[in-house]
């Protein structure tokens, strides 16, 4: 099958490479460049594992061809933490708040509730709940992941506030 | 120079032990996308392995032609049972006494069942080919109704077997029927019956559901032809069981098998059970000479490997008038698919069933179960349970409520008068399980007074009274359940899995600078047992958790145990961490005593050290006495400092609850709406009470799940429906509730810490609550049972069929 010459950027890092048209991102990701960090779990678009920030958007790259992000803006849960590796609030307030057991939905949650909070940055806790049906999680019940993403929204905020 | 000593509570709040709400340790890697699962593993020269599946319930097959296949760039192979024949490996055995082939031959069973396996350089190659795999089938009748699985003309399933009438667990009456499993008093039971001044029966089913864990099953297979070694990553809830498995079915030597559990997304019984999958990645690389990978997806998931319950219980209840319960009566009817998979333990062919007595004082009773073939699915696992326990107390506390209907009792006040008494404990039931300890009536009080349940039902009064009179269209139910789980398999008296003993273990290696790894014969799937785990260290040694590593998985390194499943690692593999523990203790009190030049008598233990009795200040600390360990010679004492403990249970452990929930439910559409679930558990000693709370979480998030929406399915030809996300019902944050946790502490007597396990009482008592809650919606206006799953199309369908829609 004859490939596709493809380029983007990947949690800052500028990526070029030949892919068949039909390689999913989430393949393209895991496995030409070992991002692990997104999941796969139903390959039907449903559970949200594959989750990554692409041009400003949650998107399921289980869903998108390679091909189709040419060009595009990444961020996936290895681009989360600062370059110095602090790490962001999400991922410390889900420590803080147990919002994770297993892991496997952990990415794919925390890439999600990023781009919930640069849409939003106070929600509540209907909206948070409503922010991130797209992403299925069997371990926790989802209450403490609220409760993260709530904690996460205050951390965030606060300097701003500080400020004024 | 004086140094002061800290007082006691101070050193031990820094060891971070039992009872503290220690951060996991875990979370580190899994929050920043370092998690190690199995699909992360990527080697040199790894192949992809996937199969072809049958599309027919029930077929023969004709041919199978795999020259298209083969013609796909990239394919390396095609394997279908005629290459198994040779090496004997078409069948394998299951953990039932069963076999399961592990690819088709001759027929197929059951949808998607394991045809050919394609292997091939990568994922895309393999799926290509396993759409050019030539199979040609003839269809045969299928058997999908379990209830007439033994019908005189019903299809003979299982040609393999079908001159074998001694199955695994006594003779077989019927070419599709597999056991009978019989406990109990059955003529006094039936005296019970006949003597009762009410009996209340009801035919109860449990539906076939799947415990559906985030990551699917998989495994990489890798053969060394060098140094013969195998070695096999994969997610598995019990290694050292594959590897003993793997080495009877391989006849490869057990010391050349190494079995590797990485990271694992989520298990709740999905990945007990060895699977077609594992086999046929083992011959792939044993064949190539390279490793091989194969992931199942989510749809193979659902519908091939361990489907739960599909139990249909019919049942009768015998009492006096004043509510006091007199004998129970149960027949299972057990459809376990086309293959006995059903992991439990050898002598239990229904698991733990006979706990179905529940939290009652029943002074008899009498239980029967009938397996039988049909053509879905093998599996049978415990879904986030012990082995059948939810099916056992989703039965009884059915069967309470259908009693208080018949009795017009409030179901509280009922189950309050039937409950075995704090004084009766240890209490030996009817059907033979002595539970070790309990305190129900304080429990359920706790939990009436907290949600204020009188108040509740005068609010549900008012609410039918509002509705009779036409001024609303919802209706409120009430669903009280206590439950009593078994759990902590189990005494190896009793107690096996494929002859393998269900004991656990801990090794404990203490460093000379006074840290220490501890590895066990579990492995987490997110339990976060290298943070409890350590606490529960952490006191035992006085070495703080931080500075203690926690490693399970690895069949190398980790002392034999068999795993995590059935809420066993706290009673079973931690009991041996606090044995393990113990010996060091009694190690480092001897050196201590050296030191210090006393007698080991004149020592007392303190928190983190050994003191001088009577003199605190005259001290060796635990980080002192490894580092003498190590540095010193010492008369009489081997140099290091180290312990290994196999635990054999003496008993079960008992964890019980009280759920009250409360639903709202639109009568013209079915939604139903939990205003409120409010879960009390005790779970004994606790150990992390974050983690815990967590637990009861997740665990009432899956009962929500089975009891409001998740069925797997089966049309009369033996099409699978249900088995993609698409259908399958997983809840999101929308649907989930707000959980209200609660507890009592009742410590389990014989568990060295008192501990019982928790993780999977709320999806026990879960299920029940939610079931009740509903049926009690309707029961003013004379409904006994609806069956499960509770979802809007049953629920409206209810209403209709009282003539609510009129």
């Amino acid at each position: 099958m004859s490939k596709s010459h493809i380029k983007m950027t990947i949690n800052g890092r500028s990526v070029e490479a030949l892919v068949e048209p039909r390689t999913l991102l989430i393949h393209f990701l895991r496995e030409d460049q070992a991002l692990t960090g997104p999941h796969i779990g139903c390959d039907t678009g449903h559970c949200g594992a594959c989750t990554v920030d692409l041009d400003g958007k949650s998107v399921k790259s289980c869903m998108v061809f390679a091909a189709q992000a040419d060009g595009s803006e990444i961020t996936t849960i290895e681009g989360m933490a600062a370059p110095d590796g602090t790490l962001h609030a999400l991922q410390e307030a889900f420590r803080e708040h147990h919002g994770l057991q297993c892991g496997y939905c952990t990415p794919g949650m925390i890439t999600r509730a990023y781009r919930l909070l640069q849409e939003n940055p106070d929600p509540s806790v209907d909206e948070i709940r409503y922010g991130i049906s797209g992403n299925l999680c069997r371990c926790t019940g989802y209450q403490n992941i609220v409760k993260a993403i709530q904690a996460a929204a205050e951390t965030l905020s606060a300097p701003k506030e500080a400020a004024e | 120079m004086t140094i002061q000593t800290p007082p006691s509570t101070e050193r031990a709040e820094k060891l971070q032990g039992l009872g503290c709400a220690r951060k996991r340790v875990e979370d580190a890697r899994f929050t920043q996308g370092k998690g190690h699962y199995v699909d992360d593993i990527k080697l040199p020269g790894m192949l992809f392995g996937d199969f072809v599946r049958s599309p027919y319930g029930h077929a023969r097959i004709v041919s199978i032609d795999k020259d298209a296949a083969l013609a796909v760039p990239g394919v390396v192979a095609v394997l279908t049972a005629e290459d198994l024949i040779p090496l004997d490996l078409h069948y394998m055995p299951t953990l039932a006494g069963d076999v399961q082939a592990v690819l088709a031959h001759e027929k197929v069973l059951f949808q998607n069942q394991e045809v050919a396996f394609v292997i091939a350089e990568d994922r895309y190659a393999a799926a290509d080919a396993v759409e050019l795999v030539e199979v040609e089938y003839a269809e045969l009748p299928a058997l999908t109704d379990p209830f007439e699985a033994m019908n005189e003309d019903a299809p003979l399933l299982r040609e393999d077997i079908k001159d074998k009438m001694e199955g695994a667990h006594g003779p077989r009456r019927h070419h599709n029927h597999i056991f009978t499993w019989e406990v109990g008093e059955k003529a006094e039971t039936e005296k019970a019956l006949a003597d009762a001044e009410v009996v209340a029966e009801e035919l109860i089913s449990y539906q076939r559901v799947h415990p559906c864990p985030l990551e699917t099953c998989g495994c990489v297979a890798s053969m060394d032809k060098i140094n013969g070694k195998l070695t096999v990553w994969g997610t598995f809830q019990a290694p050292h069981a594959v590897r003993t498995v793997a080495s009877l079915i391989s006849k490869i030597p057990e010391h050349n098998i190494r079995i590797i559990s990485p990271d694992i997304g989520g298990g709740f019984g999905n990945k007990v059970g060895v699977y077609p999958g594992y086999i046929c990645s083992i011959v792939a690389s044993i064949v190539t000479g390279v490793p091989v990978k194969w992931v199942e997806d989510r749809i193979e998931n659902l519908s091939t490997t361990a489907f739960a319950r599909d139990y249909h219980m019919t049942g009768k209840i015998a009492a006096k008038r004043d509510g006091t319960i007199t004998g129970l009566w149960c027949h299972v009817l057990a459809d376990h698919g086309a293959f006995d998979a059903c992991a439990d333990p050898t002598k239990f062919p229904a698991g733990f069933f006979n706990i179905c007595t529940g939290s009652y004082d029943i002074p008899v009773a009498f239980v029967s179960v009938d397996g039988v073939y049909t053509n879905k699915a093998p599996g049978g696992v415990a879904y986030r349970c012990s082995f059948r326990v939810t099916e056992a107390s989703y039965f009884i506390e059915r069967m309470i409520d259908v009693l208080a209907r018949k009795l017009n009792m409030d179901p509280a006040e009922l189950r309050i008068k039937n409950f075995i008494r704090k004084e009766q404990f240890p209490y030996t039931s009817a059907l033979g399980w002595e539970y070790d300890s309990g305190d129900y009536h304080t429990a359920m009080q706790q939990a009436l007074d907290t949600t204020d349940y009188r108040m509740l039902r005068e609010q549900q009064a008012a609410n039918r009274r509002a509705f009779a009179n036409g001024e609303t269209r919802t209706l409120m139910g009430i669903g009280v359940a206590f439950f009593t789980e078994i759990v902590g398999a189990g005494p190896v008296k009793n107690c096996d899995i494929l002859g393998l003993g269900m004991f656990d273990s801990c090794e404990i290696r203490i460093h000379p600078t006074g840290s220490a790894i501890a590895r066990l014969g579990t492995i987490s799937q997110g339990q976060g047992h290298a943070t409890t785990f350590a606490q529960i260290l952490a006191s035992e040694i006085g070495i703080p958790a931080d500075q203690i590593t926690v490693e399970e998985g690895d069949t190398d390194t980790a002392p034999y145990g068999l795993g995590t499943y059935g809420s066993r690692s706290t009673p079973v593999a931690g009991a041996a961490t606090a044995m393990a523990g113990r010996k060091i203790r009694a190690k480092a009190q001897m050196i201590a005593a050296y030191l210090l030049e006393v007698h080991d008598d004149d020592l007392e233990w303190d928190v983190d050290r050994f003191h001088v009795k009577g003199n605190p200040e005259k001290a060796k600390t635990m980080a002192e006495i490894a580092f003498a360990a190590y540095n010193q010679a010492i008369p009489g004492i081997e140099p290091g400092l180290e312990a290994v403990s196999y635990y054999d249970p003496p008993n079960m452990t008992y964890p019980f609850g009280a759920y009250i929930c409360v639903v709202d439910i639109d009568v013209d559409t079915g939604v139903t709406d939990v205003r409120r679930f409010y879960a009390l558990d005790d779970c004994g000693t606790r150990i992390n009470p974050m983690v815990i709370e967590g637990q009861v979480h997740g665990g009432l998030t899956e009962a929500l799940a089975i009891a409001m929406g998740q069925e797997i399915t089966y049309d009369e030809i033996g099409n699978v429906h249900g088995a993609s996300l698409m259908d399958f019902y997983l809840p999101t944050a929308v649907e989930t509730p707000f959980w209200e946790t609660d507890h009592t502490v009742t410590p389990s007597p014989h568990h060295p810490i008192g501990a019982k396990g928790v993780g999977e009482s709320p999806n026990v008592g879960g299920v029940s609550a939610f079931s009740n809650a509903v049926n009690d919606a309707f029961a003013h206006l004379g409904l006994v049972h609806t069956e499960m799953p509770h979802d809007h199309w049953r629920v409206w369908n209810t209403a209709h069929q009282l003539g609510l829609h009129k």
